[in-house]
């Protein structure tokens, strides 16, 4: 589904070089993690793919299900169905959560061919999603994020992943945050999606969200680049161990 | 009549000659104040760039002995509160139309027009024609509307002694490529009456209206105003308002394009325990030639107990210029004074410019007031978040706009009226999608 081939990436205003030839595939159906020590570029893989300003490409290539995903626009890319889950969500004053939802899936369908959803089907879909995660109808009446906890915005960002219904899903620490009931309510939101034509990528830096949400393949980034790939075990490795044993082992 | 008290030559031919183009009407019971008016005008001349209060906008335009043409602009748009049941009065390029007009009858509101009771000898109107815009001179001159205190050809004379069962809605056609319309309205709301009036369209050429509303103790004025759309039209409205104890003054204005407009609003709040609020929304697009957009607010304490708001947004694009010069003046006695004053530009480029002055001069010690002003640009990182959810670019950027302008829509109470203003500002958006 997702491939990523060689990403070498800078940033526009500096000369600093961020992802140094990431090669990453997920296919459909699969959750694959990310795990890496600060700085090492996993946000920055998933902005890059979801089309956020300030990047430069400067080789490499990433497509979905084959289509280019570095020549579209961010909405296109949503549309295609990539959604990324915000390491930091974003407030935005005077914008109402449910206009902004609806906007959104309206906007993606529409995109598609597809026919909007009425405000009443909307409606109806966004308080079943809301009630399973816990996500009450005051908060969705707020505006976007604002005034939500850490956790709340993080749920948030579950919800609307689970009505926008996307295929191909990047959370990127949607674990940190969360106090353990949330952390639970949260992975089953994303095991209730799991389904053969989706796929995941699941950056964190704990075992303790992948032991809910089982992932087929484990990824180590170090340094702007994919360093080891493995299976669930070696995210125990690294919950044991720290990163140190497997950066000397490539040094 | 004296002598002007600034021997400044160009700007006493300036005057002369505005004046000279002019037909002043004559007789009637405002004939005292309309000369009191010309009198005053006389000693203050009209204004010029280097006069501090018109630093930022040029009055050149408002000056000119003749106004120039304005493009008639159809945008196929159905009349803005159309759906709203009320009195309408229709203005066409200044001239009043019965044909088109309602019938001015509505309980508990007297409704006349300035040229028709102008006639008569005696009026409830004559203790208000001229007064609050006289008053409102001081201690900033006001040249343009002493101009239309003198020259005003019609306008409407409303007393509300009732609650109104529904709105009188002034709606403003501009049919005429040259018109030059002179305005000039007045409101009286009786103790405990109420009263709301909407006010549309482009009106004219360039338009010079004055609006005085007198709110007795106890009485509510709503206004909501949009200013038509025509890209050239110039205007220069001023509201002169004097607020009694316990009364309520609550003012917006939408103004769409328009090469230029100045809305001046001078609020006397006089009683205790009263309340005014004015808001605007403006937003300009320069790409149709000059966009330039002034509200200078003058708000004056001088009873205990009240509060004031003043909220103005500006989003500008393509070189549209935003002026806001805003004043809360508190006057010694007026504690307890809560006052509170915003205005914001959302610049969409960077060639779109925001200047604002924003003043407090507080003589009383027990005082809450407060005011702020910022200019920025679109929030990149919400915009990104936005479209990273499917929102296209210019849909995103509306959505951003609207919120942006959230707070002074806020300051329209009624829900419908809000509602039909958001309509209109999302058709602005969706018309300059790209
Ligand atoms: N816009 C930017 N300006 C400056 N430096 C940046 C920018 N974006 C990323 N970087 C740098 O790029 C590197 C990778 O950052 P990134 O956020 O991708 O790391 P990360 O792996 O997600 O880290 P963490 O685990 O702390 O979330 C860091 O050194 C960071 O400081
Ligand atoms: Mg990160």
């Amino acid at each position: 589904m997702l491939n990523i081939k060689n990403l070498q990436v800078k940033l526009e205003e500096e000369d600093k070089q961020i992802l140094k030839g990431v090669d990453l595939t997920v296919e459909a159906g699969k959750v694959h993690a990310i795990m890496g020590p600060n700085g090492s570029g996993k946000s920055t893989l998933s902005y890059v793919l979801s089309g956020r300003d300030g990047y430069e490409v400067t080789g490499g290539s990433a497509t979905l299900d084959g289509e280019d995903l570095l020549e579209m626009e961010p909405e296109e890319r949503a549309a295609a169905g990539l959604f990324l889950a915000f390491q930091y969500p974003v407030e935005i004053p005077g914008v109402g959560n449910m206009t902004f939802l609806r906007t959104a899936l309206n906007s993606q369908r529409k995109a598609r061919g597809e026919d909007e959803v009425s405000a009443a089907e909307f409606l109806k879909l966004v308080r079943e999603k809301a009630k399973a995660l816990k996500i009450d109808a005051d908060m969705l009446k707020r505006p976007v994020n604002v005034g939500f906890s850490g956790g709340e915005k993080k749920r948030n960002e579950i919800l609307q992943m689970a009505v926008l219904e996307p295929r191909m899903c990047i959370l990127d620490e949607t674990d940190s945050g969360l106090d353990v009931d949330a952390m639970k309510l949260v992975s089953d939101g994303v095991n209730a999606l799991r389904d053969e034509g989706r796929a995941f990528l699941v950056i964190t830096h704990y075992q303790r969200l992948l032991d809910h949400i089982q992932p087929d393949v484990v990824h180590i980034m170090a340094a702007g680049r994919i360093v080891k790939t493995g299976g669930p075990e070696l995210a125990l490795e690294v919950e044991k161990n720290g990163y140190a044993d497997i950066l000397a082992e490539l040094a | 009549m004296a002598a002007p008290m600034r021997k400044d030559e160009a700007r006493v031919a300036a005057t002369e000659a505005r004046l000279a183009a002019l037909d002043l009407p004559k007789g009637g019971f405002t004939a005292h104040a309309r000369a009191n008016a010309l009198a005053r005008l006389r000693e203050m001349g009209l204004p010029g760039r280097r006069d501090e209060y018109w630093k930022f906008t040029d009055p050149a335009v408002l000056n000119a002995t003749e106004a120039a043409k304005a493009a008639l602009f159809d945008p196929k748009e159905s009349q803005l509160f159309g759906g709203v049941d009320c009195v309408k009065l229709v203005f066409v390029d200044g001239v009043f139309d019965a044909e088109v007009s309602d019938d001015p009858v509505l309980a508990g509101v007297e409704i006349a027009r300035l040229a028709e009771a102008g006639a008569s000898d005696i009026h409830w109107a004559q203790e208000l024609y001229g007064a609050l815009e006289a008053k409102g001179q001081s201690p900033v001159v006001r040249p343009f509307a002493a101009l239309n205190t003198a020259a005003a050809t019609d306008g409407v004379l409303i007393r509300a002694t009732a609650q109104a069962a529904k709105p009188v809605h002034l709606v403003y056609r501009h049919e005429s490529e040259a018109s030059d319309a002179i305005l000039h309205h007045c409101v009286k709301i009786e103790p405990g009456a109420e009263l709301t009036l909407l006010e549309t369209g482009p009106a004219a050429a360039r338009f010079n209206k004055v609006m005085e509303v007198d709110v007795a103790a106890g009485g509510r004025f709503h206004h909501v105003r949009a200013q038509g759309r025509d890209h050239e039209r110039r205007a220069i409205t001023h509201i002169f308002a004097r607020v009694a104890e316990e009364a309520s003054f609550k003012s917006f204005t939408l103004t769409v394009n328009g090469q230029m407009t100045r809305n001046e609003c001078v609020i006397e709040i006089a009683g205790d325990d009263a309340i005014a609020h004015v808001a605007g929304a403006a937003l300009g697009d320069g790409s149709y030639g000059r966009f330039h957009h002034d509200d200078t607010i003058f708000v004056t304490h001088d009873a205990e107990r009240c509060e004031s708001r003043q909220v103005f947004k500006k989003v500008l694009k393509n070189g549209a210029v935003g002026v806001f010069q805003g004043k809360i003046l508190v006057k010694p006695g007026a504690q307890k004074t809560d006052g509170y004053q915003i205005s914001q530009s959302l610049l969409l480029d960077e060639d779109s410019q925001f200047l604002a002055k924003p003043e407090l001069e507080i003589y009383a010690d027990d005082v809450k007031c407060s005011h702020g002003s910022t200019t920025g640009a679109i929030d990149e990182t919400a915009l990104f978040y936005l479209r990273s959810r499917g929102v296209g670019k210019q849909d995103a950027t509306a959505l951003l706009v609207l919120s942006f302008l959230a707070d002074a829509i806020a300051e329209i109470e009624d829900e419908t009226l809000a509602a039909e203003i958001v309509e209109r500002l999302e058709a602005w958006l969706q018309r300059r999608k790209k």
